[in-house]
Order: structure tokens, then sequence, then C-alpha cells
């Protein structure tokens, strides 16, 4: 990737909850940006704000949650277009077409009493991308086949129940490809999934995304679906990004002192390990976060400006940033 | 590894068929475990791995007699579990014990952690003479302390409840111990910390595991063997790096190639393997070897005859025709 051009910009992003027992800061002051062509990673462990942040993408925050601040600026085919600005009307042309979600539950996703072929139609038909049902359908069956599912005629025909939670999934991506997005956001696309299938749906989707040319965000809790598929990665701890670097240097000269636990915390199968290197503690509630850096209670090297003031995002080798006090100098 | 010791639990050509639309009007079967064989010997932990629905937590409840098996022997300790009664079946209930996935549900929401840690020793009759002293030991153990033991299920996180849930089995001063996908629904920061713990726990009182799971690092990390189970057969078993080091069967090879791995330099070069298919449906397994249709060796004699799990290697089983002579 020489020249890169960003397909969206995340600026100080700020989202929170207003629930009965407290406001919870579920995104706290979040910079990224994606970039044309790749595919990004967002990794973290539950709750650290993963799918709030890739809802936002097209302001999918349903109350009591909220956009507190920020931008989201996305350079649309049309020019840049600020994403928190636009009315729901003008998203419903962006969400589904442009930007695309696949989600974690193929299951749930989809719609027990349609056929497949009928719900994949159905979102070509509703953003007016196909002249007319006809059409629709036919496109139905050759994304069908795109998404390697077999006898894709036959299966159109057929109800979600009747089909295998892998099958059901390359339907939801056929439905997610339909419009020919510009960006596909994946959201734990395969963690209902076994193993060999989850190995087969990663498959596929490096493969469209190579032929297609499409934007993936890739979300994700495992650090091995990470190696396999990401360009790029986002470390988010509790609301807040960490670190962001290319993978390699993400895996072999990570900064941060949590990418760094958590590598070591995960098993690897290719290796005997004689001790996991666990993280003392526990993710932080999000009502009351810890002040100054997020992660302190739980780091080893922390240090009194971490518990005070939050760290900025320091771009210690191009292209790869942390949020560290260790990495900043100060004043 | 004490290796190949004294067999605390032995199981034999163990089955169960689960009836498939009612009891009345049954037209099916579903083959949960289809005649499974092997033994776990003292102080190891055994691993045991497949995909969803292959029957690892059947193979678990069957042994601990919280299901009654459809054909087929268990041995705890030289006695076929199935025949105990009164005094023995209340002693084995203590000696063996599970500890499954769902840290949220299998908890009482009702009941303070000192009484959930209480309970089994009421249940059995067991007195102890300082009954917080004992509990409060107990937590320490678990990574818990005496500020916990007036608190409820709902104040903790997962992985604080799966400690719960550990502790609790533990006041049984058990020998045997089933952990049915422990740290399945836990992050993996916190994953780290029990699967330490569980491995510390045996050390010091010298216990032995099944440890049931479908992530292959984690079993990799815990086990000393490891069972690979495909549609309630068991289609390889051996020393743990053995088996991921040099793979016999298919489903094996293709379970492996199929794992992501936390490198980016090896996950992108690594050959693949073709990976196709999914389970099939328990309900009419395939004939002949189960896993016929997804192998990229399957000949004649696959889709016709089982073939039988034989010790192709010191201690390395393997049922698949590539390695058994008819
Ligand atoms: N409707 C809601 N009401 C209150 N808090 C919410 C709501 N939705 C999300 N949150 C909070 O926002 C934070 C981020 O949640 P999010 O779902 O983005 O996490 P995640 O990283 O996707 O986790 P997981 O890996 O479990 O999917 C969490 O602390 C969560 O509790
Ligand atoms: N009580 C039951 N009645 C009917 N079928 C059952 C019952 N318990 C299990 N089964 C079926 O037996 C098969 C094996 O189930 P089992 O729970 O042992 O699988 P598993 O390997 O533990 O799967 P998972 O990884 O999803 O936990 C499955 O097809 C399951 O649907
Ligand atoms: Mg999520
Ligand atoms: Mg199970």
């Amino acid at each position: 990737m020489s020249e890169r051009k960003p397909l969206i910009e995340v600026k100080n992003l700020r989202i929170y909850f207003y629930t009965y027992a407290g406001v919870v800061k579920a995104i706290e002051d979040v910079s990224f940006t994606i970039y044309e062509g790749e595919t990004l990673c967002l990794v973290g462990e539950t709750g650290c704000g993963k799918t709030v942040t890739s809802r936002a993408l097209t302001k999918l925050i349903k109350p009591p949650g909220r956009i507190v601040s920020g931008e989201i600026i996305y350079y649309s085919p049309r020019g840049p277009i600020n994403i928190v600005e636009l009315s729901e009307e003008e998203l419903r042309e962006i969400r589904g077409k442009e930007i695309a979600y696949i989600v974690q539950d193929p299951g749930a996703a989809l719609d027990p009493l349609y056929t497949v072929g009928y719900q994949i139609s159905e979102t070509m038909v509703d953003h007016e991308t196909v002249r007319d049902w006809k059409e629709a359908f036919r496109r139905a069956i050759a994304l069908l086949r795109e998404t390697l599912i077999p006898e894709p005629e036959r299966r159109a025909k057929a109800y979600p129940h009747e089909l295998s939670g892998g099958m059901k999934q390359r339907v939801v991506i056929s439905i997610g490809l339909s419009n020919e997005p510009k960006l596909l956001i994946a959201d734990e696309p395969t963690s209902f999934l076994d193993v060999t299938v989850q190995a087969q749906i990663l498959e596929l989707l490096r493969e469209l995304k190579a032929r297609k040319g499409l934007t993936l965000l890739l979300i994700t809790h495992d650090m091995g679906v990470v190696a396999e598929m990401c360009d790029r990665v986002i470390v988010l701890y509790a609301g807040t990004i960490a670190e962001v670097g290319p993978v390699e240097r993400m895996f072999y000269r990570p900064l941060h002192p949590y990418t760094t636990a958590l590598l070591r915390a995960v098993p690897n199968p290719l290796q005997r390990m004689e001790k996991l290197e666990a993280i003392p503690g526990t993710i932080p509630n999000l009502i009351n976060p810890p002040p100054g850096c997020r992660f302190h209670p739980r780091c080893p090297y922390a240090m009194d400006v971490c518990k005070r003031e939050r760290p900025p995002m320091i771009e210690v080798e191009p292209q790869h940033f942390v949020s560290c006090w260790l990495y900043a100098k100060r004043g | 590894m004490t290796s190949m010791g004294n067999a605390l639990v032995s199981v034999r050509n163990l089955r169960k068929y689960f009836p498939v639309g009612g009891v009345l009007f049954t037209k099916a079967w579903v083959k949960a475990v289809d005649g499974v064989s092997f033994d776990i010997y003292e102080g190891e932990t055994l691993g045991l791995v497949g995909e969803s629905g292959c029957g690892k937590t059947t193979t678990g409840k069957l042994i601990l007699r919280l299901l009654e098996p459809t054909d087929g022997e268990v041995y705890f300790e030289g006695k076929n579990v199935f025949k105990l009664r009164g005094k023995e079946l209340r002693e084995f209930r203590r000696k063996a014990n599970i500890v499954f996935q769902d840290p949220y549900t299998s908890l009482d929401p009702r009941m303070t952690v000192f009484d959930i840690v209480m309970e089994p020793l009421r249940v059995h009759g067991i007195r102890v003479e300082d009954p917080e002293q004992f509990v409060v030991k107990l937590l320490y153990e678990v990574g818990l302390n005496e500020t916990h033991l007036y608190r409820y299920p709902h104040e903790f996180s997962g992985g604080q409840r799966q400690r719960i849930a550990i502790a609790r089995v533990l006041a049984l001063r058990p020998k045997f111990i089933v952990l049915d996908e422990p740290t399945s629904n836990l992050d993996v920061s916190v994953q780290a910390q029990i699967l330490n713990m569980l491995k510390e726990l045996q050390k010091r009182y010298g216990l032995t595991y099944l440890f049931i799971s479908h992530n292959l690092g984690v079993v990799r990390y815990m086990s000393d063997r490891i069972a690979v189970m495909y549609l309630g057969k068991i289609v390889e078993m051996g020393p743990a790096d053995e088996v991921f080091e040099n793979p016999l069967h298919p489903y094996t090879r293709m379970l492996l190639a199929s794992i992501p791995v936390p490198d980016p330099k090896i996950s992108r070069s690594r050959r693949r393997t073709k990976i196709t298919g999914e389970p099939p449906s328990p309900i009419n397994p395939p004939p002949g070897c189960r896993f016929h249709p997804r192998c990229p060796h399957a000949k004649n004699v696959c889709e016709k005859e089982e073939p039988p799990l034989i010790e192709y290697s010191k201690n390395h089983f393997v049922a698949c025709w590539l390695y058994a002579k008819r």
C-alpha cells in the first residue's frame, strides 16, 4: 500500500450510555482512520467497545446511548461527509449500501419466515440497485455462488433453518455484498462457528476482499484471527485505544503493556507453552473507569502520572501509535 | 508427566443414544457417543477436543454418571460406576466432580459465596469445625478472599464466578474433575488466570482432569494427552505434543490447519490443507468412517467399514484406514 487514501476518519469520538446505574463511558476520545482497500482489525476483550465503535460508523447508536462528541468523516463518492451530522434518511442511503455489516450470529440476522434468496434480493430492491425483483433474484443466486454455496439455485429457495451455521453466515455475507459496498464491517463473523467452518469463512472473506477491492473492518477478540487476516490492528482497552499499528509490528514489537500482556496470555496451539502470563485483575467498570490511563490498575509499569492523566497518542514509529506514558515525553 | 501410571478412570465401549422426536414415537437416535474407550491416568490431564456436538459434554457427564449410558462401562478406581449404590455412590460423587462452562448459570443467584461453597458439604453430610475459616481457606486457593464471603454471584465478574465454582468443587477434596469448557466464556486475560490456577491446583492436590474444549490452543496448554472426537467417536489419541506435531488422522490435520495462529508470519506462510464441509448431523451419521465425506484421502473401504482405533506408534492411537490393516 504505497499511497493510502482514507475512507473513514474517526476523530475524538465519545459515546456514552445514560443508564439507571449511571453514565457508561463506553468510548472515550477515540480517533482512527480506515484506509481504502485495507483490512483493519479492532481487537480487544469483552466490553472494550468494538461493537459500539463499529456501529457508530453509520450512527447506529440507539438510546440510552449517544454520540456525545466527535466526528466521523466518510470520504464518500460524493465528497467528505460527517456521518454524525446526517439525518436518518441520509443514513439509510449509506447503510447496507455503501457500508454494510455482517454480525456475529447469522441465525439472528436472518428472518426465519423468508427464503434466503428473498432476503438477499430485498436489500437490493430497497436500495434500488436493481431494476426489479427478477434481476434481484438473479443477482442473489450469483452472490450465493460467489460465497461458495453449493447448488445456489436450489439454496436460494431454502429457509434459514434448512441451512447449517456456516451456510447461514455465507448468506449473511451475500446480503452484505449485495449492493457492492465500499466498506464491509464484520463483527465477530465467526465466533458462533466451529473452527473448520471459521477457517472457510475467513478464507472466503479474504478472497472476496481481494477480488472486489473491498475495505474490511474486522472485529474480533481472537489474536489468531487478527494475525491471519489484518493489515493493521487497533487494540482497544476499556473504551480507549491502546495501540494502533501494522500487524507484524503489533505481534513482534508491541509497544503498549496491554498489547504485550494480551499476546502472552493467548495459548499458542503451535507451541508447547510452560506457563501463560495472565494479566492480573479484571476489566474496569465503565461507569467509574479508572482515572488517567484506564489500564493503570492492571499495568506492571504504572507510574504516578498514569493514575492522573490520560496518556496522549504518540507515533513511535511511522504508522505505529501508542497511548502510554512510557513513550511520552512530558513537559 | 507420570506417563501411563495407574488408570483412575477407564472408559469401555461407552455409548449414549438420545431419542429424537419424543420418547414414544422414536424414529431416530442421536448417537451422541458411539463406542468410545480410553483411560485417564492418575494425576494427568486428558484433553478432549472436537467441534460442536461431537459428544464431548455427553462423554464427560457419562463418566460422572450424570447420565445413564445406552451401553458400555466406566470404571473409577477399578469399580464400575454404573453399578455403584448407596455409600459407594456417594463416595464416588465426592471424589469425582464437574465444572461447567457457564459461570453465569451454574451458581444459584440467591446464595452467598459462603453458602455456595458449603453446600456440597451439607449434601454429603460432612462437618467441618470452623466453616467460615474452611471457606476462606478455599477462597484463597482460588484467588479470592474473606471480603467475598457474604456476597452474591451477580456481584462478581465471569472469571470470579468460575473461581467460586472451582472452590465449591474443591470443598469435597475430589480426585477427579471434569472441566467442561471452563474458560470458553471468559476473556483471554482472565482465561490465562484460570488455566494457570487449575494447573497449580492440580499439582498441589494431585488432581486428575478431563479437560473438554474446542479451543486447541487451550487444550494443548492444559493437556498431557489429547483425544480428538468426531461425531461420537474418538478418531485419534496420544501425547499432546505428538498429536499436535505429528497428527495422524485427516480430521486432526484439518482441525490443526483451521486454527488461526497468533503469529502473522507463520499463519500466512502455512501450507494450507484444504478445509471442506461441516460436521454432519449425528442423527444419521455417514456409514463407514464418519469423516469420509469430508476426507481428502477417502477410499472405497472408508465408505463401508468403520476403522478400528489402533496403536500406530507407542501411545499414539488412530482410527483411520490409512493406518489400519484389514
Ligand atoms: N445499550 C447499552 N446500555 C448500556 N451500556 C451499553 C449498551 N451497549 C453497550 N454498552 C456498554 O458499552 C461498552 C462497549 O460495548 P461493546 O458492545 O461495544 O463491547 P464489545 O467490545 O463489542 O464487547 P464483546 O466482545 O462482548 O462483543 C460496554 O461496557 C457495554 O456495557
Ligand atoms: N439431552 C439430550 N437430548 C437429545 N440430544 C442430546 C442431548 N444432549 C446432547 N444431545 C445431542 O448429542 C450430541 C452431542 O452433544 P454434546 O453436548 O455432548 O456435544 P459437545 O461436543 O459437548 O458440543 P459443544 O461443543 O457444542 O458443547 C449433539 O448432537 C446434541 O444435540
Ligand atoms: Mg461486540
Ligand atoms: Mg459441550
